[in-house]
């Protein structure tokens, strides 16, 4: 991670090493870049000092390397999930465990994840032994509309999950933010603005803030959102609600917008790509869960593709804290649409950028992360097959070019009870 | 069902006079001969069910998996007068008067069924006017009938049928209750009424439920159950009450009728089946001897998470578990779940169903057996891939007590079918065709064979693949 650091801005966290790089060659798998291109049959990766240093069919396995053979295997970029709380909620029920949300702290904007998550969480460990290597973390709202800064994760057997520290501000202006502004739409959008307005006025002049508004963390935190530094993420999920949020440039030119949900986006999928709003979409979402979402389709995603919109995938609201292994099925049921008449699904190659490159580069993040290229940050993954097939099992997890364990509790359950019957002393002197 | 049609078959010797019942000669049957149709509830709000129109249908080439863990490569199945009359390989003979499907490159499986559903009575729009699945006015509520919650235009029902397969699925009351009322199992058939829906003949079932749900909800009123012991303590002296219901009911002098004790009764007896929600494996074996202390069977544990840990007690119990693949973390009673659950079970010869209690997992039952299965592979577990279908198909109509009429594909019974476009244990199939009692109610290739809810007509994306 310390080259990765050097080079980007202030932002990004410096990660505490993680145990020694080695130089490690992947030979003869089918190697997936997770571009959207077509995988590569035979093809070698090299990882040295926690990046991708080489990846092809015609590379030249440095001498020193570790060889892995990955004949007959598949070799990926981690997946990263485009929308996540891990880290962030040990057992969801069990609140003092879950740091998705502040409901009753005075600080909005301001509230920030890069404090709560937690790395020895059990879902970063049973996820990453599932392939997922990088994620999106996003806060909750509380009493407000904004819910506070997220952070891009790496979810490596180490101290410091922070890749990027601050990556986005998260809001809610569909129907949750129609609920935390007091009750109507028109509520959600005027305290949006008004917040904002006054994190200029502060801005221009401290003094003049109106503190029963907006405190003064929360200004300075609206600030890099107002003038485009910072990414604004925002969950919406229904066709008005999108066109509404594509309105907010008239009055702030510069906002970074990246649309969250979205379930009803193919619907005026042509607007958001004009607008080149970047799209986290809920992949499977196809009820009228709320009147939000009356024409969700599995086929959202796909219609928003191919009308030019930039989309990947992310499961906001969906066992987003402990089911970041879905992404590889809900990627696999994109391609499944081909199949079915009248349905917009997903190339197999598009799918799995949804959960690669795709989410990284939304982020901003697609030179460093999602895809197996030189320079990239070492995330590779070896599977057994097909990565969005079912069957498929995760055999090796490098994130920043070090091998993971994969061991969590559940195994460590699994293997206690493989025989569930009490052996000469009791299950509990099983290890 | 059409009666010329139902000639036909008989007349060509295909079939049992039974077996071509139509659905309400069906359910007569089936009710008079359970002793429970001697208590007048029974006969309240009977099934009204009739089965759709049908083609005689062939699909040949195909693979099939037929629920009772048997597969048939380059298989055949034969299905008239809404029943399955043939089912076997390429030697297989069928009559050349019928529809010929081809189905190379295809799969059949019989229809998917949920056993743990909440369609209906928690359905989609989610909103506070149609949340009808928890009486959480008291922690006993046997007398309470979901079907009197369920709500037929909830769009789930489609989705469920056109992306999963489902042609039957018990639609359960919530488990906010120690005793959360009665269940009621479905045709998943569109209809106007919940009635037309009703399974002919199906038994009910009644849900019960341990652990934090009840203690959460009435403990958080300071009421009883406020703790597990509170609430075994209340579900035992509520059987004591059944118990001396059920004697003065024998008795000279018959108590007033009580339609929760009914229901109770009416388990006692062994006609109504019990459907535990409960996580934990302490706690599914205290249920267990409750169950013995009162002399009434649990047929399964819903949401079993832990049933690993006594797989073996379960297996000589002979105790479903109705669980999912790989739900995990959202609560303290489900933080020791694990992926290999099923297959542990299916190792030590235990009754295994994947459930949904979801309206999104239950479009794709499929592939969460397919996930079970695959971790239980990776742990070397044998298991085939026919056996991991019966986990949604046969073991549920099991443990709803309808195997008899659906859950495999067997001669005489229902043809309840889905005709997959890959093998459905691949995240790539999707269900191509769906008959229900050989009526085809769902078919891709057809936009006017997909079912369109009256909440959905006019609204934007109506008839939409979804």
């Amino acid at each position: 991670m310390k080259h990765f650091a050097t080079i980007l801005v202030s932002s990004l966290a410096l990660m505490a090493a993680p145990a020694a790089a080695e130089t490690i060659a992947i030979t003869g798998g089918k190697v997936v870049v997770g571009d959207g291109s077509a995988p590569m049959d035979g093809a070698t990766v090299v990882l040295r000092d926690n990046r991708v240093v080489a990846v092809g069919t015609n590379v030249t396995v440095p001498a020193n390397a570790r060889r892995i053979d990955a004949s007959g295997k598949w070799v990926t970029p981690g997946v990263f999930a485009g929308f996540s709380r891990v880290g962030l909620v040990e057992v969801g029920a069990v609140r003092a465990t879950n740091d998705a949300n502040a409901s009753d702290s005075v600080f909005s904007a301001a509230l920030d994840v890069q404090y709560a998550v937690n790395p020895f969480a059990a879902a970063v460990a049973v996820n990453r032994a599932a392939g997922v290597t990088r994620a999106v973390v996003s806060p909750s709202t509380g009493k407000s509309i904004f819910g506070g800064y997220g952070a891009i994760v790496d979810l490596g057997a180490d101290n410091n999950p922070i890749t990027k520290a601050r990556a986005f501000q998260f809001v809610e202006l569909g129907e949750t933010g129609h609920r935390r502004a007091g009750g109507s739409r028109t509520a959600a959008h005027i305290l949006f603005r008004a917040l904002l307005e006054e994190a200029r006025t502060y801005s221009r002049n401290p003094a003049l803030l109106d503190s029963d508004m907006l405190k003064t963390s929360d200004a300075k935190a609206l600030l890099p959102v107002i003038s485009g530094k910072t990414r604004l993420l925002v969950h919406a999920n229904s066709a008005n609600d999108i066109l509404k949020v594509l309105g907010l440039r008239k009055d702030f030119p510069s906002l970074k917008l990246v649309l969250v949900g979205a379930n009803e986006g193919w619907r005026v999928a042509s607007d958001i790509a004009a607008a080149k709003v970047p799209v986290l979409a809920s992949a499977l979402s196809d009820l009228p869960y709320s009147f939000e979402d009356l024409s969700a389709t599995q086929s959202n995603i796909g219609r928003m593709k191919q009308a030019g919109v930039q989309v990947a995938i992310g499961m906001i609201n969906d066992r987003d804290a402990h089911q970041l292994r879905y992404s590889m099925q809900y990627a696999g049921n994109l391609v499944a649409l081909n199949k079915v008449p009248r349905a917009t699904g997903l190339s197999w190659d598009e799918a799995f950028a949804a959960i690669s490159s795709g989410p990284a580069e939304i982020m901003g993040m697609g030179g460093q992360l999602g895809s197996l290229k030189a320079g990239r940050q070492g995330d590779v993954v070896i599977w057994t097959g097909d990565p969005l097939e079912l069957s498929t099992q995760v055999e090796t997890v490098f994130i920043d070019g070090v091998e993971q364990s994969l061991s969590n509790r559940q195994e460590r359950l699994r293997e206690r009870y493989r025989n569930p019957a009490p052996g000469a002393l009791p299950k509990a002197y099983d290890r | 069902m059409d009666l010329k049609n139902l000639l036909a078959v008989v007349a060509a010797g295909a079939l049992a006079t039974g077996c071509a019942a139509t659905a309400a000669e069906t359910e007569t049957a089936s009710a008079s001969a359970s002793s429970a149709s001697k208590s007048s509830a029974k006969a309240a709000f009977p099934s009204t069910y009739k089965s759709y129109s049908y083609d005689n249908t062939v699909i040949t080439g195909v693979t099939i998996f037929d629920g009772e863990g048997q597969r048939f490569d380059n298989g055949v199945l034969f299905m008239s007068a809404g029943k399955i009359v043939s089912v076997g390989g390429p030697e297989t003979v069928v009559p050349t008067d019928s529809t010929i499907i081809d189905g190379t490159g295809k799969y059949v499986t019989p229809g998917i069924i949920d056993v743990h559903s909440h369609l209906g009575d928690y359905p989609t729009p989610s909103v506070a006017a149609h949340s009808d699945g928890n009486e959480a006015t008291s922690p006993v509520t046997p007398e309470v009938w979901a079907e009197h919650s369920v709500w037929p235009q909830d769009p789930g029902f489609s989705r469920a049928l056109t992306n999963g397969g489902i042609t039957s699925l018990q639609i359960l009351p919530g488990s906010a209750n120690l005793f959360g009322g009665r269940a009621v199992t479905l045709k998943n058939v569109p209809a106007r009424t919940v009635q037309a829906m009703k399974f002919p003949g199906a038994p009910y079932g009644m849900k019960m439920a341990c652990g934090e749900n009840p203690k959460r909800v009435y403990g958080n009123r300071n009421r009883k159950p406020a703790t597990r012991m509170g609430s075994i303590s209340l579900t035992r002296q509520t059987w004591i009450n059944a118990q001396e219901y059920k004697k003065k009911r024998k008795g000279a002098k018959p108590p007033k009728r009580d339609i929760g004790m009914e229901t109770l009764v009416g388990v006692l007896d062994g006609d109504i089946l019990v459907h535990n929600h409960c996580y934990r494996a302490d706690e599914l074996n205290q249920i267990i001897d409750m169950s013995k202390e009162f002399g009434y069977k649990v047929t399964a544990f819903h949401h079993a998470v832990e049933s690993y840990k006594i797989a073996d007690i379960l297996a000589k119990e002979e105790i479903c578990s109705a669980i999912w693949a790989d739900w995990w973390g959202f609560k303290m009673e489900a933080y020791d779940a694990i992926p290999e659950n099923a297959a542990l079970l299916q190792q030590a010869g235990a009754c295994v169903i994947i459930h949904s209690d979801d309206e999104n997992q239950i479009q794709r039952l499929n592939q969460e057996a397919s996930k079970a299965l695959a971790d239980g592979r990776a742990m070397g577990i044998e298991i085939t891939d026919a056996q991991a279908i019966q986990w949604i198909t046969y073991n549920p109509a099991k443990a709803m007590g309808i195997s008899d009429q659906t859950g495999s594909l067997k001669p005489g019974k229902m043809a309840d079918v889905v005709l997959w476009n890959d093998n459905p244990l691949s995240v790539y199939a999707r269900p191509e065709k769906v008959w229900i009692d050989g009526a085809l109610l769902y078919d891709a290739n057809d936009p006017s064979r997909r079912p369109v809810s009256d909440f959905e007509l006019g609204q934007p994306g109506e008839g939409d693949v979804k």
